[in-house]
């Protein structure tokens, strides 16, 4: 790793203030992602900014319709909320699903999705459930968010802040470990909304995407039959030394149909309204995986 | 240079480090605490897992100026009294150990699996908390089997449950 000048600004103005007189220096949240490529040299930086000490942007509230979780929020403590858990289960199962528990203690949210890794979980929970990205300077919807491998649309001097999560009336994560890394080999996200069903893709493609096809089969009807009729095409997936562009293909369509069958046993935390049921409990199990799940799909289990 | 200060093992320290000084460095080479093993060096061994502040990390993936301030318990630090602490010793009372390299970061993760999981913990729950922690010797077996028995044992002498650091 080359030198860097390291900074721990005390407020966000401060950060925001260091980051815009200096080109070249780069926020630091968990460091689970920053540091190991600037361990490689693959990145280089004359300076740190650490959120560390900005405790405003760490923790979970319920606003209303949404979860609102500061960007500094370590993956360990979303999957441990019993807010998000009552709420939004998938989301809680799926941070209890990246990495291993060690970097679930450090990685955060925030350094989560701005990092925009194509394998990573959090940007398929962000799309699929239609989230807001907030920064800052502005609100960003998840939409608009994602451009490509690697890449959002966050300026070099944005800060992300929170994200807000829309609580849905059902909601399931399916995952494809790949067993080394932990990463999603392909990740689906399905969120049924009061506006239609929505379906966000991971780990295939350079970037997340929503599966624009499964998600109107799905609004019409909201079963995995649904989706018996529909194909993805290898075309513009990954391919590498784990899986081929087919093989993620067809991992796309398993992992859908996994999806849409959790979420639809689920009841849903929201009556016909869309208004939050009182008392409405779900327990979250991120350790077992369902009865019939192959070995590599694990952490997004809940019943 | 700057100068972090933080409490290690109960002791205030304090040293000069580069921005990019990692803690795992600070602690074997400022300090010479060299119980922090450095396995991997990219973050999936868990053998230079610490507790910063109680909450376990992997320690070559922090930087030493981000703990100014901080709490740090290592391998080191579990012992207290000349008594092992009884995750240590349910390591040495079923033979869960090997070469011993990854021994110190199994160790003090399976206090953080405590900490977050509590006393009673099946091999399932275990086997899954330990994935941040790689061995290559044992297979396994007898970690999961003292880590089940320390988490017990934890309990038994600390009413709270509470783990150390
Ligand atoms: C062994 C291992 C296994 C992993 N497995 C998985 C996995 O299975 N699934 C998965 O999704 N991820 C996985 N990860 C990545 C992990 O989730 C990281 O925590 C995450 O990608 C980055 O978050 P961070 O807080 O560590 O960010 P950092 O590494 O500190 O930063 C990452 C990037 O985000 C920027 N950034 C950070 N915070 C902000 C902010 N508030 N506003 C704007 N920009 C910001 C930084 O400048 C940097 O460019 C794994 C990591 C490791 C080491
Ligand atoms: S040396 Fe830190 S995780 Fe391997
Ligand atoms: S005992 Fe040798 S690596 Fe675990």
């Amino acid at each position: 790793m080359y030198d860097f000048e390291y900074h721990k600004p005390k407020s966000l103005d401060d950060a925001a203030a260091t980051l815009s007189q200096h080109e070249d220096f780069k926020l630091l949240a968990g460091g689970m992602s920053l540091l190991p490529a600037l361990k490689l040299r693959l990145a280089r930086y004359s300076g740190l900014v650490d959120l560390g000490a900005l405790g405003q942007l760490r923790g979970i509230r319920r606003e209303g319709d949404e979860i609102v979780i500061g960007a500094m929020t370590p993956h360990a403590e979303v999957a441990d909320s019993a807010a998000v858990a009552r709420a939004i289960p998938a989301l809680a199962a799926l941070a209890g699903g990246i990495g291993d528990p060690l970097v679930r203690n450090r990685g955060t949210l925030g350094g989560s999705i701005a990092n925009a890794d194509p394998a990573a979980d959090y940007p398929a929970g962000v799309l699929g459930l239609g989230a807001t990205v907030v920064t800052t300077r502005r609100t960003i919807a998840a939409d608009k968010f994602f451009i490509g491998m690697f890449e959002t649309v966050l300026e070099p001097r944005e800060i992300i802040t929170e994200v807000r999560f829309p609580i849905v009336e059902a909601a399931a994560y399916s995952k494809f470990r790949q067993p080394a890394s932990r990463f999603a080999l392909v990740g689906v996200f399905v969120a049924r909304t009061r506006g239609g069903v929505r379906v966000a893709v991971t780990g295939a493609a350079p970037s997340v995407f929503r599966f624009k096809e499964a998600e109107e089969a799905l609004t019409k009807q909201f079963d995995s039959t649904a989706l018996d009729a529909i194909t993805i095409a290898a075309a513009g997936l990954n391919s590498d030394i784990h899986a081929s562009a087919e093989y993620r293909a067809h991992c796309v369509m398993v992992m859908t149909k996994r999806a849409v069958a959790k979420a639809a046993n689920v009841p849903s935390p929201c009556n016909e309204r869309g208004r939050v049921r009182q008392g409405a409990t779900m327990s979250v199990n991120i350790n077992t995986p369902s009865p019939g799940s192959s070995a590599g799909e694990r952490g997004s289990t809940y019943r | 240079m700057p100068t972090v200060s933080m409490t290690v093992n109960g002791k205030r320290v304090s040293a000069e480090v580069e921005g990019r000084t990692l803690l795992v460095e600070l602690l074997r080479e400022h300090l010479g605490l060299t119980g922090t093993h450095v396995g991997c060096d990219t973050t999936q061994c868990g053998c230079c897992t610490v507790h910063l502040n109680g909450t376990g990390v992997k320690s070559c993936t922090v930087l030493a100026a981000s703990c100014e301030g901080a709490t740090i318990t290592t391998i080191e630090g579990l012992a207290t009294e000349g008594k092992l602490h009884p995750m240590q010793e349910a390591f040495r009372e079923h033979h869960a150990l090997q070469c011993g390299f990854c021994t110190p970061g199994m160790i003090m993760s399976a206090v953080d699996i405590v900490r977050r999981k509590g006393n009673d913990l099946d091999e399932r729950t275990i086997r899954e908390q330990l994935e941040g922690n790689i061995c290559r010797c044992t297979g396994y077996h007898n970690i999961v089997i003292a880590i089940q028995s320390g988490a017990a044992a934890m309990k038994q002498s600390r009413p709270s449950g509470a783990p150390p650091g």
